[in-house]
Formats: structure tokens, C-alpha cells, sequence
């Protein structure tokens, strides 16, 4: 097990390396780098000053070490709009992202898992074909478009939710359903195949014929050995909630980091931008690397195999 | 097909030429989407014919006018105006413009440079593969949505830096697929009798490989169709994608909030249901060419 | 109780394609019976219908098949006519069923002792430990070493031959009356193959089971088995008890079957084998099945399909070479 861990933790650390040298090198690629790192509407001798401060004239391998120092010490830079320290303003941001995404996650999960073992049980009936339709809805959607149709019927029309902001729970209710809706019908999917993969397996074949009773062959053997690909995937998909909710705190005015970043574009702030991308992109590793330890914890198979 | 060259090709086409629209009437192929699709590709070609005004100039006085069958719309103006009085109807038939070429154009050359990396790292092996594999995991580590915004900021908007952001971010989903099937193929014998008979490497690559990777790669870049324009949509929607004042569908999007909270509903819900028809399409026709053509393609 | 354990009377089983077009007759008008400590070994080809036979006998067959007619009579009442939840009841009860591949017949996330304990304690309602405390002791008599250990680990953690012997351990959990072994071997090794059929035979004996072995290998039912039905096309061409069958075939299918067998000391140059191919199972050929392939073929077989003829009090076969006049 120690082993696995180790080299888990390996590949995650080329993950964060690889992640940090493109994203240096795209900025040092792209045009003059000195008009990104400076404040909009900056003077010459502004950008003068920029590239001496960051070493725009030095060695790149140089630079970029002295990019991932200022990285390991948590310095991310100052954000032109909030005039504070970006990694400050992301960790202040951070939670009310996370509770968004867990809360379109539970909604993913509580819509995708029943539907998608329905759905495979009842394969090839009528509850699998609306669970298909469903699922290609879900997938066919803009999340950001399914919001803005919420707020027009539940704000506008029925005024029954906020159509803004946040603080009570009915603020959160559209947003985690706009955001989880694409989730759900891809948990959904995968639940249904996986479902009905380990229905048609051996050892079900085999539950079976010792004469257990169907709703134990499918609660106690089938369920679990289903469940494993579907909690991979929603563990990798929490962190990609966290990123892709840009839109839908935008379209909700929800105040997590993807607003931040939507601010960022917008007053082109892009110490913030570059600290979005960047952190988002190491929640990710780090998720990633999780729940392939939770996995081993659920499958004994994945230990002995590293 | 002659026999000598099918004997040194093993080729699996997708559509054999004389007998091309004899898929159409094959079980379960999807009609209306295809139709649907079809139609939206033309309304996009013709579009200065069909668009009754110019998408990109308004009339202020007419601005927010509803839909022709609602009070207060005209016939003049069938689905009603946007904040600067510009005919919804024309901005939706020019937007499928944008939505089709970028698509497209997306796709294809995610799709050219992903197999044609993957065809390269899975047939060669090694160091190449490795390092094209790397690149390719820390890329796909990242959401493609968050790729996409990081890059449009910098470059700054334009279709065509759109169009090339996209199939930047995209190309990973190729290459990951597609070098897995390449490592199937490679053992097969066919190959293996070309290599015995001294075929070079690239010689392989192009005439035994590609054309049995092409079958994939087409059903993928059906399926991420849909994606990408959801992606162009969000992007311009956020203001980092196609620049105002094209038609943008996404654009659209954008522009229609503003009148949200007034009930200015045509202006959201008909162009997200143009999104969500033209994805709709794809995806249904992607589901379909992926049963049809590769069983092996359903863990996508 | 009087009359055989298992009665089996001209079943048939026949598959049908989805739109009705085409029926595969996958077993026709079998009859056969049991009783209690006798070995019955069914040998055919694939595609003769020998696992289709088992399924039908436990009610788990697949949604396109259906029992055409006949009757299964299990101690007396007719496994045809009862209701599912009373088929459960059976299933690893009183009728238990070893599959092929060990490694795929177990569920990996759960451990050995577990899946052992399982029938236990959902057929008998026995509590946990004393279950655990069984599933421990059916490990040792079905020769698993250190069985306190292996009661905790899980099924990759075991060997092939191991694992075998786990689902045989399941299996007789309960003390049923009847196994049903489908290829038990057919996927462990060689040297693996004589231990655990030595080990088969030593539990039919010791649990007094009816045990019936379905495989394609004569040999072994030469070995395990009292009685053989052999099976062709979805009939039974051939039954009675292995010494007299294998002294004497009635059916030339049999004896192609026999002689097919490679002896040491033979010194004939050439292997025999059977002229073409077994039928297709949805299309098979008139009149006698094996016909095309038959060395006695007559004209009659052409066209009508053979019935069984009783050869000797105990012995039957499908062929019009065995028919009273002929001899």
C-alpha cells in the first residue's frame, strides 16, 4: 500500500510540475509578457519597470525558478482590481465555491446513481428510455443556459428563488442544480453501463444461483462492484465543478473563485486569472490523487497491483 | 473494390462510395437529428439570403421588441429585438454561422493534429510515446473550459484564435483514444506482414494504420461536436470568445441577461435553443455512428 | 421416498429470436434420471445443449429461452410449474451449480469467508459468527490449507485451483441434494485437474450427492461418473452406465466419441477424428441430426429423426441402428 501512495504521489508531483511550465511558458510566449503582468493602461516606462521587477530580460530557466519560489511561498502576486494579495483573495473565495460544487454534487449523485441503476435493471423498459433521454438533455445543455432558464421561470415568472447572490439556502438551490445537471446525467450514464456490466458478470450469475433473493444480488453484490467507477468519476468531477462553475457563478453572481476569475477577465486582472488557473489546476492533481487512494481503499484488487 | 489492393489494405471505410446512403435506412439511424444538422449547416451558408435584416445594426427606438405573435411584436421582426433593436431572427440565423465554422473547424484540426500524434505515439513507441503522453495527461489535467479562458485571455478575442484555443485544448482527447487503438492494430498481422515485407514506418502508419483509426476518430469528433460549441458558447459568454458584435449564439446569451430580470425572454431562451438543438443533433448522430461503428468506443 | 431424486421427462428448451423468426431447438426432448449418489456425466460438443440443460434445470435461463414442454420432477414435484420464489428457495439449497471460471465467479470486493458464509446465512438464517465458524470448516473439507487465514482474504489473493475449490466449498454449503458441475476443470491446469476432481468425488461420496458433470471430456467421466448421457444437437443420443457405454456404444456418435480418444500403445499412424463440423443449433439437418456425419448412415435417417430405443434394461439410444427390427 505504502508503495502505491509513493508513486501516486510521484506522478502527481510531474502532474503540478508539468501544469506550473506550461502555463509559465505561455505567458512568456505570448506577445510581451509585461503588458500581462502589468496594470491595464500602463505607461513604457511602467512596462519597464515590470520587466525589471520580474526578470523579463534574464535567462527563462531563471525565470521560471523564480516563478515556482514565489509559488512554493504562496506569493501569487497582487490583483490590480482588489489591491490585495491573490491568494488571499482565493482562499477567501474558496468556500463558497466548494459549498456550491458539493451541493451540485449531491444533486448529481442523488439524480445520477437511482436513475442509472433503475435505468439498468430495468434495461431496455421505459425507465431506461426516459433515463436516456434524460441523460442526453443533460449532456446537450449549457449549464449556464439551463440557470438563465431557471431564473427566467423560478425569479421572473413564479418569483419563487433569488435570482443573485447568496446567503440563505434557496440562493443556492438553482446554482447546484445548474451546475450539477451535466454531472448528473454523466454519473448517470456511467452508472447504468457499469451496472450493467457487473449484472451480466460471473459472480452475479453465481449470487444468483446460490438463491439469494434478487434485491440482495443487486443491493449487496451488484451496487458495490457498480459503484466504483461512478465514485471515481464524481470525485474527479468535484474539483472540475470547482472550475467549470465559472460560468454558473457568473450567471448567478455567486462569490467563489469562479467569479473571481470572471472578474479577472473582465477588469483584466491577470495576476488573478494566472492564480485561478494555477490553483485550480493543483485542486485537481491533488483530487485526483485521492480518490485513487480512496479507490484502493474500496477495491483490494488496486493495492497488491500499484 | 479490387482484390489486390484489398488485399494490401486492410481497410475498413466507413462509407463505401457506391453504396453511400444505404446506411440512411439502417436500423436506428437518427434522421432527425442528421436533417437537423443538415439544415442548420445550410441555413449558415445562406445565411444573407435568409436573414430578412442586417444582424449587426439596430434601431434603437425598436429595441426589446417581443416576439410577432406577442403584444407589442411585429411581422417586421417574427422573433422580436435585442437591447440595441437588432433583429433576433437575422442574429440567430447569422450565429449559426459562427457556431457551424467554428465547430467544424474545431474539430478538424483537433482532430488531424490529436490522431495524427496519436497514431505517431502509439505506433512508435518509447520515448516518443512518452513524452507525448505526458504532455497529453498534464493538458487533459486541466478542464478544458479553464485552458480555454486562461488562453483567450491572454491572446485576447477573435474567431480565429477561438477556433484555435479550442483545438488546442481539445487535441488531448484525441490523442488518448486514438493511441489506444493504434496499440491494438499494431499487433494485428496485417501490419505486422507489411513490416515483414519492409514497409518504412511512416509508409505504415499512413496506409495501414490511419485508415483504421479514421472510424474512431470520426465518431469522436462527433461527440465533441457538442462540446466545443458549448465550450465557444460559455466562452463568449464570459466575453473571452467570439468579440461583440458578431452573433455569437453565446454572445447572445450574454447580451439576453441583461433584459432577464425584465421577463425579455426571447432573448435567452431561443438562441440556448438553437445551442441546444445543434448539440441535441450531434450528440444523438455521435451516439449512433459509435454503436454502429466501434463497440470498442463505448467507455467513452 | 420412492422414485428417482431427479426425473427428467422429455424436456425441451428451445431459444427464440427476437422477432420470432428463428427457433434453436437448444435442448429437444431430453429424458433422463437420477438418484440420490449417483454421478450422471453429460458429454457433447459445445452447442450440444449440455449447459442449456443445467440452466433449465435451475429456472435461470435467459429471457429469449423458454420450456417448450416436458417435466423436471426434483423429489417428486415439478420444478416447471413452481413459482420463483420457491425456485430460490432450491438454488443453492437443495440443486447447488459449480460454474466454469472460479476467477470470474467470485465477487472480488468481498472476502472468501463472506461469499462461503453467504447461502448460509440467507438460507438458514444463521447468525454471523456461527456462519463465519462453518464458512471456515467448509474451507478445510474441501482441503484449503490454513483455512483460519484464508477465510479473510479475497479472491485474487488465491490460486486458480484454490479458487475452484471455493466455489465448490459454496457450493455444498448447504448440504444440497443435487450439484451440477459445468467444466469445472476446464480452466485449471492439468497437474490441478486430477486433485480436484479426486476432491469432487470425495465429497459426492461423503455428502452422498447426486452429482451431474457436464463436460466434453471422456475421460473424466470415465473416471467420475457412474452413468453417462451423451448429447448431440440438443438430444440425448445416447445413456446408461459408463462401463457398458464406453464396452459397447450403441450410437455411433459414441463410439466416433470413443475411438477419437488417443491410447498409449496405440500404434495406428493417423488420429481419428470426426468428419465435419457439429449442425448449426438453429438449422440442424433432417431427420437424424448426426446424419451427415454418421459412417452407418441409412437412408431412413435421412428423414425421420430416430426415438430412443431401449439397447438393454439400462441403456438407451437415438439411432434407427438400435431399433428392435434391425438387430
Amino acid at each position: 500500500m505504502k508503495k502505491f501512495i509513493l508513486k501516486r504521489l510521484g506522478l502527481a508531483a510531474i502532474s503540478l510540475f508539468l501544469l506550473s511550465l506550461t502555463i509559465f511558458l505561455l505567458i512568456r510566449i505570448s506577445g510581451d509578457p509585461a503588458v500581462l503582468l502589468a496594470e491595464p493602461g500602463a505607461s513604457a516606462a511602467d512596462l519597464q519597470a515590470i520587466r525589471n521587477q520580474f526578470g523579463l530580460d534574464r535567462p527563462l530557466w531563471v525565470q521560471y525558478v523564480s516563478f515556482i519560489s514565489h509559488l512554493f511561498r504562496g506569493d501569487f502576486g497582487q490583483s490590480f482590481y482588489y489591491r490585495t494579495d491573490v491568494f488571499e483573495l482565493y482562499l477567501s473565495r474558496l468556500p463558497a465555491s466548494l459549498l456550491l460544487a458539493a451541493a451540485a454534487m449531491v444533486f448529481s449523485l442523488v439524480i445520477g446513481i437511482p436513475t442509472g441503476i433503475i435505468a439498468a435493471v430495468r434495461v431496455n423498459k421505459w425507465q431506461d428510455s426516459i433515463g436516456k433521454i434524460f441523460a442526453l438533455l443533460g449532456l446537450s445543455m449549457p449549464s449556464f443556459w439551463v440557470g438563465l432558464v431557471m431564473i427566467l421561470f423560478f425569479s421572473v415568472y413564479l418569483g419563487w428563488l433569488p435570482s443573485s447572490g447568496s446567503g440563505t439556502i434557496w440562493h443556492l438551490v438553482m446554482p447546484a442544480i445548474a451546475l450539477g445537471w451535466v454531472f448528473a446525467a454523466a454519473h448517470m450514464r456511467l452508472t447504468r453501463s457499469s451496472m450493467l456490466e457487473v449484472l451480466g458478470s460471473e459472480y452475479v450469475k453465481l449470487a444468483r444461483l446460490k438463491g439469494l433473493p434478487e434485491a440482495l444480488v443487486i443491493s449487496k453484490h451488484a451496487f458495490k462492484n457498480a459503484l466504483i467507477p461512478v465514485l471515481t468519476l464524481a470525485g474527479v468531477n468535484l474539483v472540475i465543478m470547482v472550475n467549470v462553475a465559472v460560468i454558473v457563478e457568473t450567471v448567478f453572481a455567486w462569490p467563489g473563485v469562479g467569479r473571481l476569475l470572471f472578474e479577472g477577465i473582465n477588469f483584466r486582472d491577470f495576476p488573478v486569472v494566472q492564480a485561478s488557473i494555477l490553483l485550480g489546476g493543483t485542486m485537481i492533481v491533488v483530487v485526483n490523487l485521492l480518490v485513487d487512494i480512496l479507490y484502493a481503499v474500496i477495491d483490494p484488487r488496486i493495492r497488491y497491483e500499484g | 473494390m479490387n482484390g489486390t489492393a484489398a488485399n494490401s489494405r486492410s481497410v475498413s471505410t466507413v462509407l463505401a462510395l457506391p453504396s453511400r446512403l444505404a446506411f440512411i435506412r439502417s436500423e436506428g439511424f437518427p434522421l432527425i437529428p442528421s436533417l437537423i444538422l443538415l439544415m442548420i449547416t445550410l441555413v449558415a451558408i445562406l445565411a444573407p439570403v435568409l436573414a430578412p435584416h442586417n444582424p449587426e445594426v439596430g434601431v434603437l427606438g425598436d429595441r426589446f421588441r417581443p416576439p410577432a405573435w406577442q403584444t407589442g411584436g411585429t411581422t417586421d421582426h417574427l422573433l422580436g429585438t435585442d437591447h440595441l433593436g437588432r433583429d433576433v431572427l437575422s442574429r440567430l440565423i447569422f450565429g449559426s454561422r459562427i457556431s457551424v465554422v467554428v465547430g467544424l473547424m474545431v474539430i478538424i484540426v483537433a482532430g488531424a493534429v490529436g490522431t495524427a500524434l496519436g497514431i505517431i505515439s502509439g505506433y512508435l513507441g518509447r520515448w516518443v510515446d512518452q513524452v507525448i503522453m505526458r504532455v497529453t495527461d498534464a493538458w487533459l489535467a486541466l478542464p478544458a473550459l479553464m485552458l480555454a479562458i486562461f488562453l483567450a485571455a491572454i491572446v485576447g478575442p477573435g474567431i480565429s484564435n477561438i477556433i484555435i484555443i479550442l483545438a488546442a485544448v481539445w487535441w488531448t482527447r484525441y490523442a488518448r483514444v486514438i493511441r489506444g487503438e493504434v496499440l491494438s492494430i499494431r499487433e494485428r498481422d496485417f501490419v505486422r506482414l507489411a513490416v515483414v515485407a519492409g514497409c518504412s514506418k511512416w509508409k505504415i502508419m499512413r496506409m495501414h494504420i490511419l485508415p483504421n483509426v479514421i472510424n474512431s476518430a470520426i465518431v469522436l469528433a462527433t461527440l465533441q461536436l457538442g462540446q466545443v460549441i458549448i465550450a465557444e458558447a460559455g466562452l463568449s459568454f464570459l466575453g473571452v470568445g467570439v468579440p461583440p458584435p458578431l452573433p455569437a449564439w453565446g454572445l447572445m446569451l450574454a447580451d439576453g441577461k441583461k433584459g432577464l430580470m425584465a421577463g425579455y425572454w426571447w432573448l435567452t431562451v431561443l438562441p440556448g435553443g438553437c445551442i441546444m438543438l445543434m448539440v441535441l443533433s450531434a450528440n444523438l448522430l455521435g451516439d449512433w455512428l459509435r454503436v454502429k461503428f466501434d463497440p470498442q468506443l463505448r467507455q467513452l | 421416498m420412492t422414485g428417482p431424486l431427479l426425473d427428467i421427462r422429455r424436456l425441451s428448451t428451445h431459444y427464440v429470436s427476437a422477432r420470432g423468426t428463428r427457433v434453436t431447438r437448444a435442448v429437444d426432448d431430453v429424458t433422463l434420471s437420477l438418484d440420490q449418489g449417483q454421478t450422471l456425466g453429460i458429454v457433447g460438443e459445445s452447442g450440444s445443449g449440455k449447459t442449456t440443460l443445467a440452466l433449465t434445470l435451475l429456472r435461470m435461463l435467459p429471457p429469449a429461452a423458454r420450456i417448450v414442454s416436458g417435466e423436471m420432477l426434483f423429489e417428486g414435484s415439478d420444478l416447471i410449474k413452481k413459482p420463483e420464489n420457491e425456485m430460490r428457495r432450491i438454488r443453492g439449497k437443495r440443486i447447488a451449480m459449480i460454474l466454469q471460471d472460479p476467477m470470474m465467479s467470485l465477487n472480488p470486493l468481498f472476502t472468501v469467508g463472506d461469499q462461503v458464509a453467504e447461502p448460509i446465512r440467507v438460507h438458514e438464517g444463521t447468525p454471523r459468527r456461527s456462519a463465519w465458524k462453518r464458512a471456515t470448516e467448509l474451507l478445510k473439507a474441501v482441503r484449503i490449507a490454513a483455512p483460519e487465514t484464508r477465510v479473510g482474504e479475497y479472491p485474487h489473493q488465491l490460486s486458480g485451483g484454490m479458487r475452484q475449490r471455493i466455489v465448490g466449498a459454496i457450493a455444498i454449503s448447504c448440504e444440497p441434494r443435487i450439484l451440477i458441475a459445468d467444466e469445472p476443470t476446464t480452466s485449471l491446469d492439468v497437474t490441478i485437474q486430477a486433485q480436484y476432481l479426486n476432491l469432487l468425488r470425495d465429497l459426492q461420496r461423503s455428502h452422498n450427492l447426486a452429482l451431474i458433470f457436464i463436460t466434453h471430456n471422456l475421460g473424466i467421466v470415465a473416471k467420475m461418473c457412474d452413468q453417462v448421457a451423451v448429447m448431440y444437437a440438443g438430444r440425448m443420443v445416447e445413456a446408461g452406465p459408463v462401463k457398458q457405454i464406453y464396452n459397447a456404444p450403441a450410437h455411433p456418435y459414441t463410439r466416433a466419441l470413443l475411438e477419437s480418444i488417443p491410447r498409449l500403445g496405440d500404434n495406428r499412424q493417423r488420429l481419428t477424428a470426426i468428419d465435419g463440423q457439429p449442425p448449426d443449433p438453429s438449422a440442424p439437418p433432417p431427420g437424424c441430426a448426426f446424419h451427415p456425419r454418421c459412417p452407418k448412415v441409412m437412408d431412413r435417417c435421412r428423414s425421420e429423426a430416430p426415438p430412443e430405443f431401449r439397447v438393454t434394461d439400462t441403456q438407451t439410444s437415438r439411432c434407427w441402428l438400435s431399433a428392435p427390427a434391425a438387430r
